[in-house]
């Protein structure tokens, strides 16, 4: 035990390297040469990495189930005490394991990805900040340190979806992802301050000590657990503020793959799953959870099927899985929920990173349409992009089917018509991953400018672990119907306290995996026909006749609703008071005061005149006058 | 201090009072309008010391001490304030080659 504490007392190392990358390449991004940055940067979340790890065996071995960690005394005043700790528990090892491993291997990758770039130090000193913001995030032992690490990660996204700023398109894209999270971490922010006047204090372990003893339903608890979705909604991208993650593609791909699919964008997930105990006596938001996570899954799948873009097709695809998660957390499976982001975070890094690798091969190229035919030039990207599409797409025994089969058969539990809609949302999600593929390695090359090659060996390297995480990662979480003892499932409800527990009966879930299986099969093979056998190529943008086709490649018209009802009337309200009240009210105002003073200044100044026998009578006038008045009144 | 006090007291009040009146408007008109700055400062002194000398008197009708002890505190002021007075006035001799008191409107700006 003393020994554990000893070791944990080292958690702080853990931040501190990609910290330290990020001031040396931030300060020396003058002088390093090369790829001298991205070596260091990749060290030090790589030391990171085996930081996380050491942690994480200490924790195991020890037997104990948390330890807090404080490092100095933050905030205190009055009612309010902050220290500034870190909580060490199985939830945030994981959490941690996640963000440095993965973040290590693209970090790895950009190296290949991001040669030759002109700010290449700047990059890789933006992408250890927000290494060190999301590990603050994850390993804050009270509400306000996740807060400082959740805006971190949302700075981090600004600069880094902007890296490119050169493109108004992209500063406009940072901007609205900017903006978006704002509106949730608004949210985010009201409810830690209802928290505080409700716990007095934001640290979890006294919050959910204390809660314990609400009753569930509290409206003060419902309230609470809102404004702390609203928080997780605008940070995952669920409806209704989920379009700045497609727009946020515009950054350099190893970041899509770091901060827009495996890693920031759960941060609401793991909010969520960390607040579970104030979650689980709130059964309102559990119910909205469930709608919007569905909701979301479908939405964005549907939207999904009819994007050309590589990038947007995996844009939507993350949405689409951020709300399979939000659904198990509003079906209380949280460490389903955190199952699947771990999976995901494989095969969804994994998929962006062969989508950078296929850029890079077509040169900077970002239309399917464009591509077919890399499957024989780049062997190794087809590869590790099948396991990803097979783990995705939930086909055993890739982990995606583990992680998405007990996410469906919790639903199964609740509601068969749920399990019936996200079996749906899971079908398309096949259908589209498959279509991605045909179109993109199978078929004759579209575009002959371009001589397709594969990727260097730095970049091909994190692919193929990644591809062998994706494929293996399910049998972390072996359900007890193959056998398996559910051992990733068990470790996290060490520190989370799931809402639902009981098994379905094996012959049910058996049966619900045969039929999904048999469906994903046909829509595979259907898929095979239209864009292998028939060789379709999607039409060009605007041509499509059909009113629902137009509808999903419009995305619905969801920017256009949102910039109708929401920007414009702001931009002209805003226009309205700059125009009408700033330049012609408040400013004339303030410069009268100004101009006022000074003609005042002017007048008085004529007494000035330096005529002492002036000074002299006014001196007399005044005491005369002085003495008059105290005679008379 | 006895036959001083009852000395004072030979000459009725009222005449005090009205050559202290007198002294301090002949010193304020003096202020006022010479233009000569060692003038000035002499009606300065004139001011000073007719206020002094209503001290000195209603002290003594009033068999009270400290007004005495006040005119000697106004007198050290005074020598300090013409010690000062004095090194301007010659200064100003020395730079302009003049006691007018309206040339100091150069000091101005």
């Amino acid at each position: 035990m003393v020994a554990l504490n000893s070791y944990i007392t080292l958690s702080w190392l853990v931040p501190a390297f990609p910290l330290l990358g990020f001031l040396i390449s931030g300060m020396a991004k003058n002088r390093l040469k090369n790829n001298q940055a991205g070596i260091i940067a990749s060290i030090l979340v790589s030391l990171s990495f085996l930081m996380s790890a050491f942690l994480f065996f200490a924790l195991r071995s020890s037997g104990q189930e948390s330890a807090t960690v404080t490092l100095f005394n933050w905030i205190a005043a009055g009612d309010l005490k902050i220290p500034f700790a870190f909580l060490i528990d199985n939830l945030s090892v994981t959490m941690m394991l996640i963000v440095t491993g993965v973040g290590a291997l693209i970090h790895i990758y950009s190296i290949g990805y991001m040669h030759g770039d002109d700010r290449v130090n700047s990059f890789f000193a933006q992408m250890n900040l927000f290494t060190f913001s999301m590990l603050l995030l994850v390993m804050g032992a009270n509400y306000l340190i996740l807060f400082i690490g959740w805006e971190g990660v949302g700075f981090c996204s600004y600069l880094l979806i902007g890296f490119w700023f050169k493109n108004p398109a992209f500063n406009y894209a940072a901007r609205k992802a900017f903006v978006m999270n704002r509106i949730g971490d608004l949210g985010f922010i009201l409810g830690i301050i209802l928290l505080f006047f409700t716990f007095k204090s934001v640290g979890f372990t006294e919050v959910f000590s204390q809660a314990a003893s609400l009753h569930s339903g509290a409206p003060l608890v419902t309230m609470i657990t809102i404004l702390l979705l609203v928080g997780a909604v605008g940070k995952s991208a669920q409806i209704p503020l989920y379009t700045w993650l497609p727009d946020a593609m515009a950054g350099p791909t190893p970041v899509s793959a770091l901060i827009h699919a495996a890693t920031m964008v759960t941060a609401g997930i793991y909010m969520i799953a960390r607040s579970s105990i104030l979650y689980n006596l709130a059964p309102v938001t559990m119910n909205i959870m469930i709608i919007l996570g569905l909701a979301t899954a479908i939405f964005a799948a549907v939207i999904g099927l009819r994007q050309n873009d590589i990038k947007k097709v995996l844009a939507y695809s993350t949405v689409s899985q951020l709300g399979y998660m939000f659904l198990a957390l509003g079906l209380g499976a949280y460490s389903s929920a955190v199952f699947h982001l771990t999976t995901h975070a494989f095969f969804k890094a994994l998929l962006f990173l062969g989508a950078g690798s296929i850029i890079h091969a077509m040169g900077g190229e970002q239309d399917i349409r464009k591509m077919g035919g890399l499957r024989k030039k780049m062997p190794v990207t087809y590869f590790t992009f099948l396991a990803a599409t097979l783990a995705i797409s939930g086909i055993p025994p890739f982990s995606g089917f583990f992680s998405k089969d007990l996410i469906l058969s919790k639903a199964f539990e609740n509601n068969p018509l749920l399990y019936i809609l996200a079996l749906g949302g899971a079908l398309i999600t096949c259908f589209y991953m498959f279509r991605l593929l045909y179109l993109v390695f199978f078929g004759s090359q579209r575009l002959s400018t371009v001589h397709p090659h594969e990727s260097p060996r730095v970049m091909t390297f994190p692919l193929i672990i990644l591809s062998i995480l994706s494929v293996f990662g399910g049998f972390l979480n072996i359900p007890s119907l193959f056998g398996g003892d559910s051992r990733f499932g068990e470790f996290l409800n060490k520190s989370i306290i799931s809402a639902i527990t009981e098994e379905l009966g094996s012959a049910t879930e058996i049966g619900l995996i045969v039929s999904s299986l048999i469906l994903l099969g046909l829509v595979i093979l259907y898929a095979y026909r239209i864009y292998v056998k028939k060789a379709v190529i999607p039409v060009a943008d605007g041509v499509s006749t059909n009113i629902f086709s137009k509808l999903i490649e419009h995305k619905f018209y969801v920017d256009e609703i949102y910039s109708a009802v929401i920007e414009k009337p702001f931009g002209s309200l805003s226009d309205f008071f700059f125009n009408k009240v700033e330049n012609k009210v408040l400013d004339p105002a303030v410069d009268e005061v100004g101009i006022l003073t000074s003609k005042l200044g002017n007048l008085v100044r004529k007494l000035q005149q330096g005529n002492m026998s002036f000074y002299l009578f006014a001196m007399v006038a005044g005491i005369l006058l002085f003495i008059i008045f105290i005679l008379i009144v | 201090m006895k036959e001083i006090s009852s000395a004072i007291q030979l000459i009725p009040l009222e005449n005090y009072i009205v050559l202290s009146i007198a002294l301090f408007s002949i010193g304020m008109m003096g202020v006022l309008f010479r233009r000569n700055t060692i003038a000035i400062l002499m009606c300065l002194e004139l001011m000073f010391n007719s206020v002094n000398l209503l001290l000195t008197a209603f002290s003594a009708y009033h068999s009270d001490p400290s007004g005495q002890v006040f005119v000697f505190f106004i007198m050290i002021v005074a020598a300090a304030e013409i010690a000062v007075g004095l090194s301007i006035v010659v200064m100003m001799k020395r730079n302009v080659d003049s006691v007018d008191i309206n040339l100091l409107n150069r000091l101005k700006w």
